[in-house]
């Protein structure tokens, strides 16, 4: 097997199935270790601006991702989106949201990094994955030249085999060989945005699974009773 | 009518003499973690002051407790969809600054020094960051006895409505010691402010506790708990507080802090009330009147109709016995000389304060009071300590009930007076505040005597109806966080040097063998 054919074809389900099971695992066995982890009692200086500049930023591109890339072909055919008009929305929302979590992203590792307080209690999975998330939205940011090119060519071809790449690896068709001709920017994009699902069950990302929606619809006090009536 | 039983406190401000035992034996036995060097679930505070964390009483700047919105109660800190919205930092967060950066001090350099002309010191270092910190600003009891400024303690908020430049002076300086512990509150905050619903009011004895499990650490219980008794553990990411010693507690014994007490100034024992009513009185318009309202939540364990709802919702008669015999109920509810602190939040607190007579010996001994009948203890209103100051704290600036409290312990004193100095029994105290002489002598006996098993009526839990295996329970340690055993670390190491994880200096003293 071609390293292309390894890491395009296998590795998602590796990434995938680590990011599942480990998740559902951490879950039940260490669930005290599950958190969001804040530092803010520690340094609360900036962390306002740049905790929501990245977070924002952060979930807008992983819903354009999601909505992106997992929207059948055909379905945005009937919409009447036209792929460059998609690929316009992709390259602009990409820019503005990319653009906040980076300089939100930025705030943070800097304060992560050099803060001395924040620095000393963190762990090393906690600087680790940051880093990891901003070189994987610098390289995301870095597609962004290389659509626009295409756009003036008035090409949608390789964004439409990224989401075809993307579904044929949701449907359990793995289909390496779409990968074959689109730029080597987007395919290092792709190897650490799978990574990150490697990497999540390890990482404080699992708070994200924990977001806390219910809360809106709970009454406010709770009592709990060890009496099982 | 929906009858509960809750575990109460009340602690005898006039007793309390500020020695910090109770804190000391908490900290050895909960907060000795890494990550909670710096919280204290009981500290104690010299007031005035603005207390730790610094100006917590002061919700315009930490918004915690609730407030009525057009008549409805809501949190001070927003509603629930504007903590989701805040989520990723919250803006009323207190920084560890606010409490103070625990440190340690380099002991062992003491001992490991060079030989040298100066005497070698023993530097502070940072427990959160390892370093050697240039100087120590700020602590857990920085105000210790009015140190440091006047005019920096004056801005302690229930100085507000207060003529502060006259207690400048120093004689008129006032003093007490505050002891404060989590309120186990009826009406919690930090319960209502979890998005993740880790918090929660055990039906049992009331008690409030963080499941550490169920946590993720978003921090709003911590800005709206209007107390700053919730704690941000920040090694372990989860939200921490006193726990009402539950496990010590549930074996019929009080908690650390009440059994350590030098000077027997707690009380523990149990209150029956309605908690159908927690909403309708905490929401009462008139800040002043909450104190009254939330007399009013509370049943009388003696009441027939009561009894019989307590035991309709599975109450046992050892607790109904409990709280006929309860030291709480005797002090708020029929000497009515115990107050909830600072019912202007309206979380419905569960410790109360008897407030204190300010040390007025030497100002007797002068001719400086007024005094009453009986020619020897000064009247209430005189006294050194504002009685506003005491009212602002205790019942939301209304003066008449804390007046009418320090009354009735004047004339217990000097009815006791009459009888052991005097020899001859003088009621005319008495009768002023409307007391009987039984009275009186049942008041001294909880006060000044304070026996052990006056002070604590703690009925066991019955862990008998909740289990059903209990054996299958034997061998585990009790009190953990989340994973039975586990800190929440894997540390890759089968024999560890030491298990403390909190930070020490590296260089060990010189041992006795070695040395």
């Amino acid at each position: 097997m071609s390293l292309h054919n390894f890491l395009y074809g296998v590795y998602p389900y590796i990434a995938l199935s680590v990011f599942l099971l480990g998740s559902w695992l951490r879950f039940d066995r260490e669930q005290y270790t599950w958190k969001s982890d804040s530092s803010q009692l520690l340094s609360k200086a900036n962390l306002r601006l740049g905790s929501n500049l990245f977070h924002i930023g952060i979930i807008a591109i992983f819903g354009g991702h999601f909505v992106g890339l997992l929207t059948p072909h055909s379905w945005f055919q009937a919409m009447g989106v036209s792929d460059m008009a998609h690929q316009m929305v992709a390259i602009w929302a990409g820019s503005i949201f990319g653009s906040m979590c980076l300089i939100g992203g930025g705030i943070l590792w800097l304060r992560r990094m050099f803060n001395v307080r924040v620095s000393a209690a963190s762990r090393g999975s906690d600087k680790f994955i940051l880093t990891w998330l901003l070189i994987t939205l610098l390289l995301g940011l870095s597609t962004i030249p290389v659509s626009i090119g295409h756009a003036n060519h008035n090409n949608p071809d390789v964004m439409i085999a990224l989401a075809d790449w993307v579904q044929s690896i949701v449907y359990l068709r793995p289909n390496p060989a779409l990968l074959e001709n689109v730029d080597t920017i987007f395919k290092v994009h792709l190897f650490f945005g799978m990574t990150v699902f490697l990497l999540f069950p390890f990482t404080r990302l699992v708070h994200i699974w924990s977001a806390p929606f219910g809360y809106v619809a709970r009454p406010y006090q709770i009592v709990r009773s060890k009496n099982r009536r | 009518m929906k009858v509960r039983a809750q575990f109460a406190f009340v602690f005898n401000l006039d007793k309390c003499i500020g020695c910090h035992t109770c804190s000391v034996t908490c900290k050895n036995v909960w907060t000795n973690r890494k990550g909670v060097e710096y919280a204290w679930f009981n500290n104690v505070e010299s007031k005035p002051g603005i207390g730790y964390p610094k100006q917590w009483e002061n919700q315009d700047v930490w918004k915690g407790g609730w407030e009525l919105k057009n008549g409805k109660l809501e949190l001070k800190s927003g509603s629930r969809t504007s903590k989701l919205l805040n989520i990723f930092a919250n803006p009323d967060m207190p920084e560890i600054d606010d409490y103070y950066e625990p440190f340690t001090y380099n002991y062992a350099h003491l001992q490991n020094a060079k030989l040298s002309e100066a005497t070698p010191t023993a530097r502070p270092m940072s427990q959160v960051t390892g370093e050697t910190m240039e100087k120590i600003t700020w602590g857990p009891n920085w105000e210790d006895d009015l140190a440091g400024e006047f005019h920096k303690r004056a801005k302690d908020k229930n100085m507000d409505k207060i003529q502060k430049e006259i207690y400048s002076q120093f004689e008129h300086t006032f003093h007490m010691y505050l002891p404060r512990i989590c309120n186990h509150c009826l009406n919690a905050a930090c319960v209502a402010a979890c998005p993740s619903g880790s918090i929660y009011k055990r039906e049992e004895d009331g008690i409030v506790l963080v499941d550490q499990d169920k946590c993720r650490g978003w921090r709003m219980c911590v800005s709206s708990c209007p107390y700053k008794k919730v704690f941000y553990n920040w090694e372990s990411g989860k939200a921490e507080k006193c726990i009402g010693c539950y496990p010590r507690v549930e074996s019929g014994m009080p908690t650390v802090c009440s059994e350590s007490c030098v000077g027997r100034i707690r009380y523990n024992g149990i209150m029956l009330y309605d908690a159908d009513r927690i909403e309708e009185l905490a929401s009462i318009e008139n800040e002043q009147d909450l104190y009254e309202a939330q007399r009013r939540i509370f049943l009388d364990p003696n009441n027939p109709a009561v009894i019989a709802a307590a035991r309709a919702e599975g109450i046992n008669e050892d607790w109904l016995e409990a709280a006929r015999k309860s030291p709480i109920w005797k002090m708020a509810m029929e000497w009515k000389i115990a107050f909830p602190m600072h019912p202007e939040f309206r979380t419905l607190p569960m410790v109360w304060y008897v407030p204190p007579l300010s040390p007025v010996q030497s100002q007797i001994d002068q001719g400086n009071l007024p005094v009453g009948p009986d020619g020897a203890i000064p009247i209430a209103g005189t006294m050194r300590l504002p009685v506003q100051y005491l009212a602002n704290l205790l019942t939301a600036g209304k003066t008449a009930p804390i007046e009418s409290a320090l009354n009735r312990l004047i004339a217990m004193r000097s009815y006791q007076r009459s009888v052991h100095v005097e020899g001859q029994a003088d009621t005319r105290a008495l009768e002023a505040v409307g007391m009987s002489e039984a009275q009186a002598k049942e008041m001294y006996r909880y006060l000044a005597i304070a026996n052990y098993e006056d002070r604590f009526v703690i009925p066991t839990g019955h862990t008998e109806e909740s289990l059903d295996d209990a054996y299958g329970f034997q061998g585990q340690n009790g009190f953990t966080f989340g994973n039975d055993t586990s800190a929440g670390v894997s540390k890759i190491t089968l024999f560890p040097r030491r298990r403390k994880e909190t930070v020490e200096p590296k260089t060990l003293a010189p041992s006795g063998e070695r040395g």
